[in-house]
């Protein structure tokens, strides 16, 4: 029934393809306060590709309908473009008004095209709504999910980053925590200390929460299951760097580190790490 | 019937599961083990499970068991070989296997169980 008006609304858009996007182009213009980060000719030439391919679709499928295939070069364009626009930082606003600032030039020429005409006015202006709907949601869907995808590479580098194994000494590895440890990170922390294990066969691991801002009950809970996983690997775990306000907080809450060995500084454990393999650090004797 | 072999080294027995352990096998190896601890007049056990990539808490409390078994009959145990997923699990599932001295290789296993008989 309605392929006669949608072929309309395709050859209306073919015919005024140039006036359409001068008129886009300027609304695009306005609207866009981040003129510092896009050109004209870009947009000139992202715009033209854009209403070319929705054309094409249009004389293709005949119906607005985004999934079916004939829309998927409109589809990739769109993503592309909303993608690139969300790494560079651009609102969510910013990126959909590439597709809504192409309503008004398109109604205002359907306007003059069926000015003698209301039901078919009504009929294509019908269309073309639903059309940059759909393109618009498209737009934001996507813009939505390269976001997410950003966060949450974020939130994987920062776990990689933020725990280190470090070799000490021959059999001695050291762990410096630094930032809150959840049940999350307790879990790659604690991977990522027994990954090390295996690889250095190393008997001693020193556990540094200098820089653990707070140590609560579950956070005590996780560092002992980190320490009884090493030990199951055959390698003992100091746990230092006690700042003495955790110190007292741990004894507050009757968190039972007994079963650990625990020092003050990373020196001390280190100290201690040495003594246990066997090995001893002296200074030179000053010269004569 | 499948068995898990106990391999004599001197006065340690070597035991290296390499197959997948299920509940009557795990059965089996405590039956033998503690049976060759007594006839061997064994001073240490050493419990090889590099080759065990799944444990259950069946498993894990047997590892436990059989660790108290030796006690008893005054041998050592050492469980050398874990795998960190393995090492994970168990701790997850509650059991710290206190009690059950651990290495990380059958070399360090051996070095820790001499030293103890010296």
């Amino acid at each position: 029934m309605k392929a006669n008006e949608k072929s309309g609304l395709a050859g209306i858009l073919r015919a005024h393809e140039a006036e359409i996007l001068e008129e886009w182009q300027k609304e695009q213009s306005a609207g866009q306060p981040r003129r510092d980060q896009l050109n004209d000719a870009e947009i000139r030439a992202a715009s033209r590709e854009f209403l070319g391919g929705v054309v094409e679709a249009l004389n293709a499928s005949g119906a607005v309908d985004m999934r079916s295939d004939a829309w998927s070069k409109v589809r990739d364009l769109l993503a592309e473009l909303s993608a690139s626009r969300a790494r560079q930082g651009f609102s969510p606003t910013e990126t959909a008004t590439f597709v809504f600032s192409l309503k008004r030039p398109l109604f205002g020429l359907l306007r003059k095209e069926f000015a003698n005409d209301a039901q078919k006015l009504g009929d294509e202006t019908w269309n073309a709504t639903i059309l940059i709907d759909q393109l618009g949601l498209f737009t934001a869907e996507t813009f939505q999910k390269t976001r997410e995808q950003v966060i949450s590479r974020q939130q994987r580098e920062l776990l990689e980053l933020s725990t280190p194994v470090v070799a000490l000494w021959d059999d001695i590895l050291a762990l410096p925590l630094i930032g809150t440890l959840d049940s999350g990170r307790t879990q790659v922390v604690m991977e990522s200390l027994l990954e090390r294990v295996v690889e250095t066969g190393a008997s001693i691991a020193i556990i540094d929460i200098t820089g653990v801002p707070t140590v609560d009950t579950l956070v005590a809970q996780h560092l002992m299951k980190t320490v009884a996983a090493a030990r199951l690997m055959g390698a003992d775990c100091i746990i230092s760097g006690i700042r003495p306000q955790i110190a007292q907080t741990i004894v507050h809450l009757g968190v039972d580190l007994s079963a650990v060995t625990t020092k003050a500084s990373l020196a001390d454990a280190f100290a201690v790490a040495l003594d246990r393999v066997g090995a001893r650090i002296v200074k030179n004797a000053a010269p004569a | 019937m499948e068995r898990i072999p106990i391999l004599r080294m001197g006065r340690q027995l070597l035991v290296t599961i390499q197959v997948d352990m299920h509940d009557q096998l795990a059965l089996t190896l405590q039956d033998d083990l503690t049976r060759r601890i007594v006839a061997d007049k064994a001073k240490g056990v050493l419990i090889d499970i590099s080759s065990l990539d799944v444990v259950d808490s069946f498993i894990g409390r047997m590892i436990s068991n059989i660790a108290a078994m030796s006690r008893v009959l005054d041998a050592k145990t050492v469980v050398v070989g874990m795998r960190p997923a393995v090492a994970i699990t168990l701790v997850e599932l509650g059991l710290n296997l206190e009690g059950v001295r651990t290495a990380l290789n059958v070399e360090k296993g051996m070095a820790l169980l001499q030293e103890a008989d010296r």
